[in-house]
Order: C-alpha cells, then structure tokens, then sequence
C-alpha cells in the first residue's frame, strides 16, 4: 500500500506535552499544576446568554466572519481597553479559539519559505501552525535574565532577508513574562525598519498585574502591520466555549476570512452569544478573576523564596517558570521524579521550546489550598534533591 | 485594601493574618492594624461558621417569619425590631419593604418548638398584627456557599 501521510505532516513533532500528559492521566491522585485553563467556572450570567439564545433557537450559522453585534463589541472593548480604532465590518473576524486565528494569519501571510520568527518559550502551536502553512519557523530563545522579555538585538540578530513575521506571545505561556511599553518601542523600530508584520497573540491580555497590559499596535506605524489575535478562553473562563477572535489590516483579515469560510464556515453561534454578553456586562467578573489569580501569583513567588527556588517574578498569564537548574536534572527527569516520588505534576518547560530547559511550568489556576499542598510537596522533594547532593 | 481584606475573609474568616499579608502583597502588621480597626469600628462583627446542620445527628428546624406591626410613634420599626431580637432562638430580623415589616429567621430544635414561638411569644406582642411562617425544607445555598454540591476539578490535568 502507498504511504497514506504527507511528507509535511511527518515532520511536526507531537506536543511534548502529550507524553507527560499521558503518565499523568495513569495517576488519579495526582495533583497537578499542569493545566494551562481556568479554574474557575464561566461566569453565570454569560453562560445564561448560551443557554437562552438556545431556547430562542438561534441554531444556525452566523455571517463567516461573526455576528455583528460581537464584532462591534470586540472593537467597543479594543477602544476602551487600548484606545484602538477597527471597523467591526473589514476588519474583524471571530474565530473557533484564538488557535484557529493563528493558523489562518500564517495561512494567509506565508509564502513557501517564509521565514517566521518565534519566541521562545512559548505555546506550542507557533511552530507546527507554520510549517503547516509552508514557513519556516525561526526560534529566539528568550533569556531568564532578561525576566524572557524580547530584546531590540535578539529580534534584530534572527532576521534574514527572508523574515515576514514575528510572532508576539505576550503575556507569555509558559513564562508569564510580559512586554511593558518601553520593551515594545524598542523592538518597534525593527519591526519597522525591516517591514515585518507581526501576529500578536494577546489571549493573557486581560490577566497582567503590574500596569494594564499594551497592545503592540498601539506604537505608531504597527496598528498596519499587526494582526492582533485574543479571546474569550483566558479573559472570562470559556476555554471550552472555543472563540477567539482577530483584527488587523483589511486585506489580511479578508484572506483569512476566506480560509475561514472554507474550512470552518463559522464560529459556534451559541459562544458567540455568550460572548456578546461577556464584553458587555462581565468586566467585573474579569477584575475579581485577576485578583484571585494576582493572590495566589503572590503566594507562590513567596512560597519560591522561602524554598530559596530560583524564579523572576512574572507579571502575565496565570503561570510561574522557576530555574530548576541547581539540581543537575533536565525539565523532563525533574518533572518526571517529582510526579512519581510526590504525585504532583509541572510541565517540563521544553515542552515549550528547547530554551526551556532547565525551567519547570507550575501554573496557579488553582485554589490557593491545592496550591498550598501542591507546594509543600515541592518543598520536601527539593530539600531530599539537596541533601543528597549535599551527601554525595 | 480594606476592601480586599473583607472580600477574603468573608469567604474564609480561618485565614491567618500571614497568609493573608503574602496574597495581598502587604506587611502582617498593617492587615492585623486593619482587621483590629475594622472590629473596632463595627465593620467586621463577628467571625461565625457556616455549618450544614443536616448533616448531622443534631435536629434543627429554621422558619423564616413575615411579621406585620403597627409601628410606634417616635420610634418606628426599632423598639418593636428589638422586642424580637432579644429572643435568643431569634437568628435575623430584617425590616423589609413591601407586603410586610419585619422578617425574622429563627431557630428551633423542633416544629413544635418554632411554632410555640410564633403563636406564645411572637403574636402576642402588642404591636404585631399578624405573622406568616414558612419552614425552610432545604438549604442549596447559603452564605455564598453552594451546600448541595462539591466542587470537582473537571479539567484535563495537563493541558499546554
């Protein structure tokens, strides 16, 4: 029989994380730190909207590109939240996820051979999603010392003359790093000077807790060169509702559109009622989240400093990335060892890219008491690691 | 801060002032000056236990009570609204707009003993004109707290 795979999809490495993934789901009693989703249930009132635009029967297909009313509500908060202008009708398309909004911007951006620079650490559908749409991915692996922020010379040492686009993963998964204003205008001016365009994937947005969090197109000459890409997953705990969306220039959100229409028709409608309902009336719902997660964010980095575990203090997204390289272990052996001796589960953090060696991803969407037990755990199976390395 | 401090311990009063210090990015002196300001000023008043008394051995029996009254010259609600709480099986009383005046929540350890209450004490008060008592069958929520369910965490347990 003929190979019934293509020489492309052979390729793309399976997640790193699927492996870990499947020792965890062998361990009930487990517990883990692993998840990359809210824990908090969507907020009654939205998930109230799904349930009465059902009643009403609104079943069927929405226009491609989304119903109006969401796309006027992404641009009314995208004016309240960055003060940027789109037209809900050329330049807005609702998606399934901000996973497909990734997928189709590099579908509709890239050439054979198009270089597309990433980011790393970062989340693990940049790469695969390029491939897939005939790029080259280009890794930059981001610094612990520079707190995993993108530096002017980082970006500018990994362009080529074949470079298109560079992704922005900020407020980053699995760093929660984020990019102040400063860290974006001086990457600004590269950008600029090399005609990139940029796909910013700006799903943490809404859970910063240092300033608000700053669109990269906002800075003057990137509002034409940005795809930016965000969602209702993080924000407003509706992973499973899958809708994201994206904005940007007309003749890129068209052609992303048409990949859309083609391959998905249209995002789920009852989400997107829900979502009508959430960027009205759920900012509320979004403060009292991001303090919990901003809580339980100063209980860990606390809980690090007391263990005397390595770890910058991240500003973004709900995960912490400590340095695990004191104990002479990879990402995976520590990660591995800690799930089998203490039964609670991090993310080794190349998962996330070959940069994250020695780094393990803990992420704090989780009740402060399982993080407190969860911890303790931690605590004594690093004080056994050290004292063995004392004794030998 | 005080805010946040509140919005906390009304949720969980157990939580010590350490703890609560290192979520809300603050010393432990400036939260124990706060929470003992706030019990001076009358904020916090109490730090109570929700308890599901179903599940135990232990009988109670709770009513909520409309009562309507006439209220007193110069006094209004208050006199009569205190003639009421003094009653130690008495929970709440809450002067309420609307069809009635006073709802009053009480405790008792049995029917018998509710409505003794309501037709010995509670009628009988001289400015109440008439009382409605509704036994409350089952609690689903209370205080915030949903009592008939656990929270199960429903989520893969490693996603990327």
């Amino acid at each position: 029989m003929r190979d019934p795979l293509s020489k492309q999809i052979r390729e793309i490495k399976p997640s790193g994380i699927r492996k870990f993934f499947d020792v965890v789901n062998e361990m009930p009693d487990a517990i883990s730190l692993g998840v990359g989703e809210p824990d908090f249930d969507t907020p009654w009132h939205i998930r109230d909207e799904g349930i009465y635009s059902l009643e009403k029967g609104r079943t069927f297909y929405t226009s491609n590109s989304g119903l109006k009313e969401l796309k006027e509500e992404i641009c009314n908060y995208l004016k309240r939240s960055q003060g940027l202008e789109y037209d809900y009708r050329h330049q807005v398309i609702v998606t399934v996820g901000g996973s497909e909004a990734i997928d189709i911007a590099l579908r509709a951006m890239l050439d054979p051979g198009d270089e597309v620079l990433i980011p790393q650490p970062c989340y693990v559908s940049y790469d695969p999603c390029t491939i897939l749409a005939g790029g080259v991915p280009v890794p930059i692996n981001l610094k612990h010392e520079n707190e995993f922020r993108l530096t002017a010379q980082e970006l500018r040492d990994a362009i080529t003359p074949k470079t298109k686009v560079l992704i922005m993963p900020f407020p980053n998964n699995p760093t929660g790093a984020i990019m102040e204003k400063e860290d974006l205008e001086a990457i600004a001016e590269v950008i600029i000077e090399h005609d990139l365009y940029v796909i910013s994937d700006e799903i943490y947005a809404e859970l910063t807790y240092k300033d608000k969090h700053v669109s990269i197109a906002t800075l003057e000459g990137l509002k034409e060169r940005t795809i930016l890409i965000n969602g209702f997953s993080k924000a407003y705990a509706m992973t499973g509702w899958r809708l994201g969306y994206a904005v940007g220039p007309v003749e890129i959100i068209e052609q992303m559109t048409k990949i859309h229409q083609f391959a998905i028709m249209c995002a789920p409608t009852t989400s997107q009622y829900a979502a009508v309902e959430a960027l009205k009336n759920g900012d509320e719902d979004v403060a009292n989240m991001r303090e919990s997660y901003n809580q339980r964010r100063r209980y860990l980095m606390h809980a690090f400093k007391e263990m005397g575990l390595e770890c910058f203090e991240p500003y973004g997204a709900f995960y912490v990335f400590p340095c695990i390289k004191e104990f002479g272990m990879t990402s995976e052996e520590f990660a591995t060892k800690l799930l089998e001796t203490e039964k609670v589960a991090v993310v080794p953090g190349t998962a996330f890219g070959d940069c994250g060696e020695g780094f393990v991803r803990i992420s704090y969407a989780y009740s402060l008491d399982n993080l407190k037990l969860a911890i303790g755990r931690i605590n004594d199976f690093i004080t056994k690691l050290r004292n063995r390395k004392e004794q030998a | 801060m005080r805010e946040k401090i509140l919005s906390i311990i009304e949720k969980n009063s157990r939580v010590d002032m350490r703890e609560l210090a290192i979520i809300l990015g603050t010393d432990e002196i400036d939260i124990a000056n706060e929470l003992k300001a706030m019990e001076e000023e009358g904020i916090i008043c109490g730090y109570h236990t929700l308890i599901d008394w179903e599940k135990t051995n232990i009988e109670k029996v709770s009513a909520l009570i409309e009562v309507r009254v006439t209220p007193q010259r110069g006094q209004g609600f208050d006199t009569i609204a205190e003639r009421i709480y003094k009653y130690p099986e008495v929970n709440s009383v809450y002067l309420i707009s609307g069809g009635y005046d006073l709802l009053v929540s009480l405790e008792g350890k049995s029917l018998k003993e509710v409505s003794s209450f309501v037709t010995n004490k509670l009628s009988t008060l001289d400015s109440v004109l008439s009382t409605a008592t509704h036994f409350i069958l089952k609690k689903y929520k209370d205080h915030g707290t949903i009592m008939t369910k656990k929270y199960e965490d429903e989520r893969m347990k490693v996603t990327p």
